[in-house]
């Protein structure tokens, strides 16, 4: 199961439509990191909306990506994490560390659109 | 009370089927779709770590009834490598702390009743169990 990443101005979103194996989540770091640096993308936003479980090794593919698009000088927004699988991260004891979140793709696109008026 | 369901879990896909299984029987058995979640999560992690050290192994979902008791019984069983030294899997250390990283802590968070079997070369069992909340 692809993710879809849309170009959207500056910015890349990809949105999780389906539940992901381990094989896609590392198909999607890839492949938004290869964007990324095509595009000279200033944010990315992940919208996991869909995802069912964010165990240990989702919330550690994310954490990567974030990583490595900081590397690029670009920002990353986890959006629309649900509050049930919000609960089970936390009891398992994850975290997604200093990555931003935002409710929905609307409050991500209007935080790194504020980010890079902050930045200019 | 529902057939009892054995899966064979050798790749990353097996990984998804299997937690998708486990979430839809703890809906059929009455759990909240949260309680759903965080049973789907814990074999999320039991079967990932079969695949990862084990190369395969066996994930089984069994509905029980104890007296006024209902829940949910999860066994993952592999005849990988087993672990030496149990105390330091069931230690938290997701970030760094020394623990073996098997994300084992958390899955005994998750539920409610926790257990493990291994040893080395003689493979590894984990049997939790999630009751559910008396009315």
């Amino acid at each position: 199961m692809e993710v879809p990443i849309l170009k959207q101005g500056p910015f890349l979103i990809a949105t999780i439509q389906a539940a992901l194996s381990d094989a896609d989540l590392e198909q999607l770091r890839t492949a938004l990191v290869n964007q990324a640096v095509r595009y000279r993308s200033l944010g990315v936003i992940v919208d996991v909306t869909a995802m069912d479980v964010m165990d240990s090794f989702a919330s550690r593919m994310l954490l990567t990506i974030s990583r490595m698009i900081r590397l690029r000088g670009a920002d990353t927004v986890i959006v629309g994490i649900q509050p049930d699988v919000a609960f089970a991260m936390v009891q398992l004891g994850l975290t997604l560390e200093d990555i931003p979140t935002a409710l929905d793709l609307e409050e991500g696109l209007a935080y790194l659109q504020q980010r890079c008026r902050n930045s200019s | 009370m529902s057939d009892p369901v054995e899966m064979n879990i050798s790749s990353d896909m097996d990984v998804v089927r299997a937690r998708q299984e486990g979430r839809s029987k703890a809906l059929l058995i009455g759990f909240s779709v949260s309680e759903a979640t965080l049973i789907a999560t814990a074999i999320s992690e039991l079967a990932r770590n079969i695949v990862s050290y084990a190369g395969e192994g066996v994930v089984a979902l069994q509905a029980v009834q104890t007296g006024s008791r209902s829940g949910l019984v999860i066994v993952a069983a592999d005849k990988g490598p087993g672990i030496a030294n149990v105390s330091l899997a069931l230690r938290d250390g997701y970030s760094s702390s020394g623990g073996l990283g098997l994300g084992l802590p958390g899955v005994r968070r998750l539920m409610d009743e926790f257990d493990l079997v291994s040893a080395p070369g003689r493979g590894t069992t984990v049997t939790v169990k999630k009751w559910r909340p008396r009315m």
